[in-house]
């Protein structure tokens, strides 16, 4: 009997799951080693900072890219976020009207303007819209023409996270407004909206960021000196110095706004969950 | 009873194929407190719902204090104001706090301004007994101070009919009695109250008439006396020996019977 029970008998051969455990968590930090050693060892750091880290370059940069560039392109995201919410939610309302046409409309926009690369939809907004309609002018100068560009790229995946949103509060927040009283415009404006949007700050956040760095796409639409933002800047200075730092301080100011901005993100995720329930 | 204050005529209600009423006719009194019961599925959630059109029937008519809400051009939102209802599942705002549960309706439904509005908050939260609850926030009440809170914000907009949707079922069983209680109180104030429960002592005490429903139609209606003491209908027998004695029941297969 004592032979045939093996139930408690400790394996003999091969290792235990303990020791696989550590010879595998090993054998992964050797290989990330070697992988930066490698890296490390194999580019040509002086030929790259002799590129991209020229600090006389960078110096000469200051304070315009700030003042100047950054500040272009957080107007330019601002603009086009703002536009883009308010089409947002126009466009997810439709979504969810009871009037089919309505809805229709709202999924071809989507459809279409979610489908087409930014870069597409500048050049139509900035060449395109001026040559079918010369009378036309966008209030605001380039200003207006990135606002209805970044607005109408950004209303597109806006508007499906407002409509997820909105479909996320419960039934019964409806049915208590309008036993309430409250017309149904009335319940969606006071009670609906305010708590979709506490759900989806965070996607929409995220949302913000991509406008940020879609901003860039700007330099397609020809700008004056003085509207230029950071990726126009750093580009054009890269030229004319024949040097890439400009390209690199550039790319620091991008990630100046987008970490703390991320960090912001997940400070309201885990609040908003603290609220909700 | 004159005019009655609720009277449902030949009311027919069917989602998709479930056809959940057949013909219910009922007349609630001015000052009256009506328990409806009846299994799940039996329709009486959905009779309730349709008292103010939360629910639209295919047929039939209901007619709350002289208007006829399935009239097409109804002013709904009007009649509403009038009918106060209450929620198995409470739907407290939760983004606002008690008070502004109460004010919100008041100021943007009866446009009523934020000084009287916030004068009729803390009265009715006193009539629950939440005074001291004025500035929480429905997420840190109890399922029993949350149903109070909803309550008080129906009352609050002075509702001449009080319709509740079996207000204890989601509480836990000690939280049941301050819910019981302030309904109660309201009975007692001469409020009219169609109450859809399972709660059969309360129906019991507080009840003028137990509507017994089952299938989709009025099985069986009387005093508290006659329906839940004694009852004449087989089935309104076989209900109330389950729900009286459920540890007695039998185990049943009941086929298709959802209800929200």
């Amino acid at each position: 009997m004592a032979d045939t029970d093996t139930r408690i008998q400790p394996r003999k051969k091969g290792l235990t799951r303990r020791q696989r455990r550590r010879l595998s968590r090993g054998a992964q930090y050797v290989v990330f080693v070697a992988a930066v050693l490698a890296f490390a060892f194999s580019a040509d750091w002086g030929r790259l900072k002799n590129q991209f880290a020229q600090l006389p370059i960078a110096e000469q940069m200051f304070p315009d890219i700030i003042t100047l560039a950054l500040k272009n392109t957080v107007l330019y995201t601002l603009s086009g976020f703002v536009v883009g919410l308010v089409l947002g939610i126009v466009v997810a309302l439709m979504r969810l009207s009871s009037v089919g046409p309505y809805r229709w409309l709202a999924g071809i926009y989507i459809e279409i303007f979610r489908g087409l690369p930014a870069l597409l939809i500048f050049i139509f907004v900035g060449v395109g819209v001026p040559l079918a309609f010369p009378d036309v002018q966008y209030p605001g100068g380039t200003y207006g023409k990135v606002a209805v560009a970044l607005g109408l790229v950004s209303a597109a995946y806006m508007a499906e996270t407002i409509r997820a949103g909105i479909q996320a509060v419960p039934k019964g927040q409806m049915e208590a407004a309008r036993s309430l009283g409250f017309s149904p415009a009335r319940a969606m404006i006071s009670i609906v909206i305010p708590q979709a949007f506490r759900i989806i700050l965070p996607p929409l956040t995220n949302e913000l960021v991509l406008l940020f760095k879609d901003s860039s796409l700007v330099l397609f639409l020809g700008v004056t000196l003085e509207e230029r933002e950071l990726s126009k800047f750093g580009n054009d200075l890269a030229s004319t110095t024949a040097n890439s730092t400009p390209i690199l301080v550039a790319g620091l100011c991008y990630l100046l706004v987008t970490i703390p901005l991320g960090f912001v993100v997940r400070r309201m995720e885990s609040k908003s969950q603290e609220a909700i329930r | 009873m004159s005019t009655p204050e609720i009277r449902v005529e030949g009311l027919h209600k069917s989602f998709g194929d479930n056809h959940v009423l057949r013909g219910v006719d009922l007349e609630i009194g001015q000052g009256e407190v009506v328990c409806v019961i009846g299994p799940s599925g039996s329709g009486k959630s959905t009779l309730l719902r349709c008292v103010n059109l939360l629910e639209e029937p295919q047929q039939g008519t209901i007619v709350v204090g002289g208007t006829e809400l399935t009239d097409p051009d109804v002013d709904i939102d009007a009649v509403r104001r009038r009918i106060g209802m209450v929620f198995q599942q409470f739907n407290l705002f939760p983004h606002l706090d008690v008070t502004e549960n109460l004010t919100l309706p008041q100021r943007r439904v009866l446009r009523r301004d934020k000084a009287a509005a916030e004068k009729v908050a803390a009265e009715n939260l006193a009539r629950v007994g939440l005074a001291d609850k004025a500035h929480a926030y429905p997420s840190s009440l109890s399922g029993g101070q949350q149903q109070r809170v909803a309550i008080a914000r129906s009352l609050a907009m002075g509702p001449e009919v009080m319709l509740f949707d079996e207000p204890t079922s989601a509480l836990d069983p000690e939280l049941v009695g301050d819910v019981l209680a302030v309904m109660r109180g309201l009975a007692e104030e001469g409020m009219t109250m169609m109450v859809v429960t399972h709660e059969m002592t309360f129906a019991r005490e507080v009840a003028d008439r137990v509507v017994f429903m089952d299938g989709g139609v009025i099985v069986e209606q009387g005093t508290p006396e006659e329906v839940i003491g004694n009852p004449k209908n087989e089935r309104t027998r076989h209900f109330l020996s389950r729900i009286l004695d459920p540890a007695m029941a039998e185990v049943e297969d009941v086929p298709g019977k959802t209800e929200k």
